[in-house]
């Protein structure tokens, strides 16, 4: 059905052409979800985009064939080019925030979308959308299609903008990072609707995902992207089960595995990096050093913490939202605590409660034998500000770009006046970069200059300068690539393993949760769910909630046969 | 020389933009002229002995009667209106540099605190801020040019008039530059570099001008440039009304307000060219803050 043949996308730039694909060849039959999987950066969504015709400017299809049916999709004009897309190619996007119109009623939007492409009454087309809404399992349609989007949940508003998608029965539907944006339990949903309508419907689905786990679970084949050029092309078991290309085989090794625990990921390249390290030993010294006490742990007992919540009158105080209810757990000294849950549960609100941003309204919190200070309350000077250090999700964010990396690296160092030579303090940093694997002549460069995974590094590197005790990893990897991802684990766990920190690990991730953890906590709404050593949770998990998370996540068979 | 220009994408931008090189050229040109205007200008309008009522309302060179040695020709004093228009054009700028560089100041110190601190503060600042706006800057010039009048001794009045006119028009910008910076603050609060500098245990006026202030100048500079042509505008406005400068320290404002006398009588020249000359000037400084803008907004490129 969809034949694309040497397809070329180059954008022209100040520095001449880059090509961002290159030669790439694919098909789609009716009924079949094809695959689309790389890691950032390597053209899986400009291949989406140029199919669709809404190749962002001022790039353009250089050479290649493309053809949906019996229809040349290069040689359209303008008018023929629109009546296509949504007629006869749809596209769902990552965020269902974004892709519908929040001030229009999911009727109007439904209803606008079919009269655009057909000659229907308003009533007519209107019963085709509750049709559509109730066969991609929406209860209710007819009175839930006057909602707003804000009034669906997440999983919900991602099946409208599926309906959306549908609506004009299109033959071929693309679908960049569907599930991205969504929990397991409500993603697993969504990617069982998918295969669904792609048996039911016989439409053709591009799943553009960079989440091996996806593609293993539903697709039928599936490409792998690398920098513009698919490496290689198959179906999903022959692809995933016996992998031909190295690069494919270093994406699957560095999958985290949920059924088991492994010591660390294997990196192909590993023997490379391991020139130079002699330049990190002084930081590493300089590390042990400082280790003069026992390795300390966290106790909680008792943690709330309450938001104040939507005021309904003008004279009554709202009534307050809790966010974390009735915490108890303790971070045993030189163990790695993970704490897993979905997105509102409430971790990153107990990260902030640990580091003083929020104020717990009740609860103690124990570091090391001594108590911590709540919110506000714990001054500037506290101990407690050097020992707990912090790892953030977003190495994007979380690097002042505006600061070389040697002004961002030698901050802690002078804050806490542990070295005051100005010279000493750069050598230490360069040395400390070359111990979390990055070259010293780093140290004059500015953020932006490094890939996601670099930054990580520097952002562990700034932590671990302040010669921390205590180390918080609020998802640490889930805005990187999985052969990232597993290069900063290994990070972690080494640095973990020599210097005897004591980690809170949180994360979305079972998988990557199992692979870091001694302990583990399930968060849910606030509350524990479960509580107890990572592999009794993993291998005979208690609490109705765990099993399901576990049985939802999408993992990589075994094997193929 | 090519490859030096594409390494910045700002210079790469500009020589890309026909808009953005011409209002460059007109405002280099102003403010070069009106730096050196004692060296360039022929005479001192503030000097009296240097002009004579004998050469007054001279048409420019190019019409009947003109006189080479004043190529814009004279006003009714006989003073030459090129240098009027380069010492006015100094006046302007001055008033209007300094008024900005105040508001800035002032606006980006209490922008950031507020968007910092939140709560209590926060609304205090913005509360001042929005009845700051309910007043007409006009009226926030009459009030403090009537205080000055009031509480100062009259010999300093007269060297005082451009500290006050700054003072005035200072205070009727800031609010812009505390509503961006508060706003702006508040995005930068997001962060998690900022979280880090406040886990750290850094001092808050550390963590606002250290960490947070070089990240929000983007946004603040377009805002400078804007706001500096209002400057200049809002003098103008002033000295025109006759608030602002008086006659015998000729601002553009001023040099417009003498030319209004003789807009029908035939002396087009005296309204004319001071007032082409301040449109000039305003829009090539709003064409440059808009190029920045661009420049540091990719999305609207």
């Amino acid at each position: 059905m969809l034949k694309v043949e040497n397809l070329s996308v180059r954008f022209p730039s100040r520095f001449g052409d880059i090509t961002a694909i290159e030669d790439v060849a694919m098909s789609i039959a009716p009924g079949e979800i094809h695959g689309l999987v790389g890691e950032s950066g390597a053209g899986k969504s400009t291949v989406g985009a140029a199919i669709i015709g809404l190749l962002q400017a001022p790039g353009y299809v250089a050479t290649g064939s493309m053809s949906l049916g019996e229809t040349d999709l290069r040689n359209l004009s303008l008018v023929e080019a629109h009546h296509l897309r949504g007629k006869r190619i749809s596209m769902i996007f990552q965020d269902p925030q974004t892709s519908l119109n929040p001030l229009m009623r999911v009727e109007d939007q439904l209803i606008e979308t079919i009269q655009a492409h057909e000659d229907i009454s308003a009533s007519d087309a209107r019963k085709r959308a509750v049709d559509i809404l109730e066969e991609i399992g929406i209860k209710n349609a007819s009175d839930r299609i006057k909602a707003y989007p804000h009034q669906f949940s997440g999983g919900m508003r991602q099946r409208v903008v599926i309906a959306l998608a549908l609506c004009t029965n299109p033959e071929l539907i693309i679908t960049d990072e569907p599930t991205t944006a969504l929990d397991v339990a409500v993603q697993s949903k969504v990617l069982d609707l998918i295969r669904e309508l792609a048996n039911s419907r016989k439409i053709g689905f591009m799943l553009i995902t960079h989440d091996i786990g996806v593609i293993a679970q539903i697709a039928d084949r599936v490409s792998v992207m690398r920098r513009g050029k698919v490496l290689e092309s198959g179906t999903t078991r022959q692809v995933l089960g016996d992998p031909q290309h190295p690069y494919t085989s270093a994406l699957l090794d560095a999958v985290p595995p949920l059924d088991r625990k492994i010591d660390r990921f294997r990196m192909p390249d590993e023997e490379k990096q391991s020139h130079g390290k002699d330049a990190g030993d002084a930081a590493e010294a300089w590390l042990l050093q400082g280790r003069d006490a026992d390795k300390i742990g966290l106790q909680i007992s008792g943690l709330c913490v309450e938001f104040p919540g939507v005021r309904t009158s003008l004279w009554r105080k709202p009534n307050s939202f809790t966010a974390l209810n009735d915490i108890n757990f303790e971070v045993r000294p030189g163990s790695i605590l993970g704490l897993v849950g979905e997105s509102g549960s409430g971790k990153s609100t107990l990260a902030k409660a640990i580091t003083g941003l929020v104020k717990p309204s009740s609860g103690q919190m124990i570091l090391g034998g001594q108590e911590l200070p709540n919110g506000r309350q714990r001054g500037r000077g506290h101990p407690s500000r050097q020992m707990i250090q912090m790892i953030f999700q977003d190495p994007y964010s979380s690097l002042n770009s505006r600061h070389r990396v040697g002004r961002i690296l030698s901050e802690p160092l002078w804050l806490y006046g542990l070295v005051d030579d100005a010279n000493e303090r750069r050598e230490l940093s360069a040395a400390m970069l070359n111990l979390v694997g990055l070259e010293p002549d780093a140290i004059d460069k500015y953020p932006h200059q490094f890939s996601g995974g670099q930054r990580q590094r520097i952002a562990v590197a700034r932590s671990l300068l302040a010669r921390p005790r205590f180390l918080i990893c609020d998802e640490p990897t889930s805005a990187l690539d999985v052969s990232i991802q597993a290069e900063i684990l290994n990070l972690l766990k080494d640095l973990q393993a020599k210097f005897g920190l004591t980690i809170l690990f949180i994360s979305h991730n079972l998988a990557v949760v199992r692979q870091m953890s001694d302990d583990v906590v399930v968060l849910r709404n606030g509350k524990i769910e479960e509580y107890g050593k990572g592999q009794t949770i993993f291998e005979n998990p208690t609490a109705d909630y765990t099993k399901e998370l576990l049985s939802l996540t999408p993992v990589l068979p075994k094997n193929w046969n | 020389m090519i490859a030096f220009i594409k390494r910045y994408e700002g210079l790469w931008l500009f020589t890309r933009s026909p808009a953005a090189i011409i209002a460059a050229i007109v405002a280099f040109f102003s403010i070069f002229g009106a730096i050196f205007a004692p060296l360039i200008a022929s005479v001192n309008p503030y000097d009296l002995a240097s002009f004579s009522l004998m050469d007054g309302l001279l048409p420019p060179v190019w019409e009947d009667y003109g006189n080479p040695k004043f190529l814009l020709g004279t006003d009714d004093q006989g003073r030459d209106m090129v240098s009027s228009i380069l010492y006015g054009a100094r006046l302007s700028l001055i008033i209007g540099i300094s008024a900005m560089t105040i508001a800035t100041v002032l606006g980006v110190g209490l922008g950031l605190a507020a968007g910092y601190y939140g709560g209590r503060f926060d609304m205090i600042v913005m509360r001042i801020a929005d009845i700051q706006l309910a007043l007409p800057a006009i009226l926030t010039a009459l009030l403090i040019d009537g205080i000055a009048r009031g509480i100062l001794p009259t010999e300093v009045q007269q060297d005082l008039r451009v500290a006050v006119l700054t003072l005035a028009i200072a205070l009727s910008l800031w609010v812009n530059f505390a509503r961006t910076a508060r706003a702006s603050t508040f995005v930068q609060m997001q962060k998690e570099y900022v979280q880090a500098a406040i886990i750290m245990g850094q001092r808050p006026i550390r963590v606002m001008f250290v960490h947070i202030l070089p990240n929000i100048l983007g946004p603040l500079l377009v805002i400078m440039t804007v706001d500096l042509a209002s400057a200049i505008l809002l003098e103008a406005t002033l000295s025109f009304l006759g608030i602002g400068l008086p006659a015998d320290s000729p601002s553009l404002g001023t040099l417009i307000r003498i030319g209004m006398q003789f807009m029908l009588s035939g002396e087009w020249w005296i309204l004319w060219i001071p007032t082409v000359f301040l449109v000039a000037l305003v829009i090539s400084i709003n064409i440059l803050g808009d190029f920045l803008r661009d420049v540091f907004n990719p999305r609207l490129r």
